[in-house]
């Protein structure tokens, strides 16, 4: 089987004037279809830069990237445009919805930029269907800032889902979010990968990064190690160790 | 797109406020369109009116030569035109369907205890039918009155009305003008004031050899009104008369006419060159304000985008295309000002009637008037909407997204 994610000696420097920032320093990775991978590290260690590229959103200054077989430094703005919005779905650290529109609507929002164009009767179906995934569909209607945190990178992973992508990527997902709606979100990764997309999220918490099953740690913009996660957490599990802990407590 | 539109109406409903702050330049800028346009409608189609009540192809031959600078060269004085000048035009020139001449005095009128002042034209019979006169009661004077200079007259409705009150018929009635009685046949109806602005209704008509004779002494005559058959001929008999005058007063070649020839075009002309100056200065007011629209609407713009940095970021994050971003922008920026524009019609809608009223323009909405505003409004929108939308097309999405 091909990867699907596919980055050979990947070098990313910034250049701010005289300044040269080395942010990523030749990095090789395959990522396959179906896989779930948390790429750990430090403050600093290069991920956000190496997701951004993977995102489409950015291009190496050095080396390959090909996605989906597709050599991403070959292609323009608009075409990088079209790839985002068909192959990949966004989870941002802090959700990123726009403010003042409606769950339903902020789920919509990559099908306006589609083409072949998409009838709105259909979008609105398909927005409705990515929100049941993620158990808000009784939301719809909702402002984001009439959501909690939890609900709110649901609606942001509704929308990343919206298109049937091939890969989803997150970059701190839960990093805004606290531990039970963290490990909340994990569980919609997880029943997501078991459906078939490839999920790749950066972390920096370790017990984040358990519920994947493969781990990459970075650090000063190389890749220090690249394992297969032998203990995974399941979210299932996870919540029902969180809700026995907080009984715990009110019986204490 | 419907989405769009909906996206960009949100935009501006959502700074309500603001967008009708920034609307106000073009509001204010397209009802001087339209209130500048009607008013240049208005005078032109009063000014038509106007030359079209003087009467139809008319020619009118002035004594004295109005070309060179001095205009009083002889006009208005005792005149050069002569009673022989009058016989030949009347013979030699084809086309010609009326002569007149006119002699101009202005006498005391007297009529029971009224009196006033009046300016008293001395024409032929033609005259009636060459300036498009029609009679609210009595009939014009015959050929014979002016052969034998009788003493009778047609009077205009507003010296009628100064002598006998208004609205009372006065045919029949005997005037006295230095002292000589004349009696009035015919009672001219109401014509208004001409293009130059003079009451054509406060007049008093009568043979040209009563008015010489009795009244003003005059032997010449200081013009003649001439009216051809169609406007087709009328370059020929402008022709033809001149060079019958030329030869009636033996001005040979390369020397100066004493007698100048107008045709009623190059009055309408020049009565409409006039208000075309106020049109002028109105479109510079409107076109200022538009300019000045126009920078607002692209000053917003550049605070909306500079706002929205997040959302672009999101936007591009998720697959919109530069062009997307672009048409979002500038169909907000369009929205505004065409929004702006149909404001600014409305305005002028309600403003150019009140104009009318309360100043005395005639103004003159026309269809076509509003079509060019509204066009204009919504090019300024593009023309303005432009760099902001590019700008907002061009950001970098990481970097938009990471914008607080
Ligand atoms: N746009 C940029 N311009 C210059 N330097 C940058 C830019 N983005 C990131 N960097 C630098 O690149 C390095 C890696 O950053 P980043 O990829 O964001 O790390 P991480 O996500 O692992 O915290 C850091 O030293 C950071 O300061
Ligand atoms: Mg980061």
């Amino acid at each position: 089987m091909d990867p699907i994610i596919k980055l050979e000696n990947f070098r990313r420097t910034y250049r701010n004037g005289s300044l040269e920032v080395q942010a990523v320093r030749g990095v090789s990775l395959n990522i396959f279809p179906g896989e779930f991978v948390a790429i750990m590290g430090a403050s600093g260690s290069g991920k956000s830069t190496m997701m951004n590229t993977i995102g489409c959103l950015d291009r190496p200054t050095e080396g390959l990237y090909l996605l989906d077989g597709v050599d991403i430094g070959k292609l323009n703005r608009d075409e990088l445009a079209d790839l985002r919005n068909r192959k990949l779905g966004f989870v941002f650290q802090g959700f990123n919805l726009l403010s003042r529109t409606s769950a339903l609507e902020n789920v919509e929002l990559p099908m306006l930029y589609s083409r072949p164009p998409i009838s709105a009767g259909e979008q609105r179906a398909r927005a409705m269907k990515a929100l049941e995934m993620v158990g808000l569909a009784q939301r719809a209607d909702h402002k984001p800032n009439q959501l909690s945190g939890g609900q709110q990178q649901r609606v942001a992973i509704a929308r990343a889902l919206v298109n049937q992508p091939r890969v989803l990527l997150a970059d701190e997902p839960t990093g805004n979010l606290d531990s039970r709606t963290s490990v909340e979100v994990m569980g919609v990764f997880q029943s997501l990968n078991d459906q078939g997309i490839t999920v790749v999220m950066v972390t920096h918490e370790l017990d984040i990064a358990s519920f994947s099953k493969r781990k990459v740690v970075m650090r000063d913009g190389l890749v220090r190690s690249d394992d297969q996660v032998v203990d995974r957490s399941f979210s299932a599990d996870a919540l029902a160790r969180l809700d026995a802990e907080q009984k715990a407590v009110h019986l204490a | 797109m419907l989405a769009i539109i909906r996206t960009a109406l949100r935009a501006i409903r959502r700074n309500i406020l603001r967008s009708f702050l920034t609307m106000l330049g073009i509001i204010v800028g397209i009802s001087a369109v339209i209130v500048g346009v009607s008013m240049g409608a208005g005078a032109r189609a009063e000014v038509e009116k106007q030359i079209a009540s003087m009467g139809n192809n008319l020619v009118i031959i002035f004594s004295g030569n109005m070309s060179r600078g001095g205009v009083r060269g002889g006009f208005g004085m005792s005149g050069t035109l002569t009673e022989r000048d009058y016989e030949s035009l009347r013979r030699d020139v084809p086309g010609v369907t009326g002569v007149s001449p006119e002699v101009r005095t202005t006498v005391q009128v007297a009529a029971g205890n009224q009196n006033t002042s009046v300016s008293v034209t001395g024409v032929s019979a033609d005259y009636i039918d060459i300036r498009a006169f029609k009679f609210q009661a009595g009939e014009n004077f015959t050929q014979l009155d002016v052969q034998t200079a009788n003493k009778v007259c047609l009077i205009g409705k507003t010296t009628a009305a100064t002598l006998f009150g208004e609205g009372v018929n006065p045919v029949g009635e005997v005037i006295r003008m230095k002292n000589v009685p004349f009696t009035i046949l015919g009672w001219l109806a109401s014509k208004g004031a001409n293009a130059f602005g003079s009451d054509q209704d406060d007049v008093i008509l009568m043979p040209y050899t009563s008015a010489m004779k009795r009244l003003s002494g005059d032997t010449k005559f200081r013009s003649f009104s001439l009216q051809v058959a169609s406007p087709e001929v009328l370059p020929d008999a402008t022709n033809e008369i001149a060079s019958v005058l030329r030869q009636m007063h033996q001005i040979t070649d390369g020397k100066e006419e004493d007698f100048s020839i107008r045709t009623q075009q190059e009055m309408s002309e020049f009565a409409t060159a006039s208000n075309r100056v106020m049109t002028i200065l109105i479109s510079a007011f409107a076109g200022i304000s538009l300019v000045v629209g126009g920078i607002g609407i692209m000053n917003i713009m550049l605070v909306s985008v500079t706002e929205r940095t997040r959302e672009i970021g999101i936007r591009l994050a998720v697959g919109a295309r530069a062009r997307d971003v672009l048409r979002q922008f500038l169909l907000e920026a369009v929205l505004l000002s065409a929004v702006g524009g149909l404001l600014g019609i409305a305005c002028g809608y309600w403003l150019a009637p009140l104009l009318t009223k309360f100043a005395g323009f005639p103004t003159l909405i026309s269809q076509s008037s509003v079509i060019l505003a509204f066009t204009v409004s919504a090019i300024i929108g593009v023309v303005f909407g432009f760099f902001p939308a590019l700008k907002a097309a061009n950001l970098d999405p990481i970097e938009a997204l990471r914008y607080e």
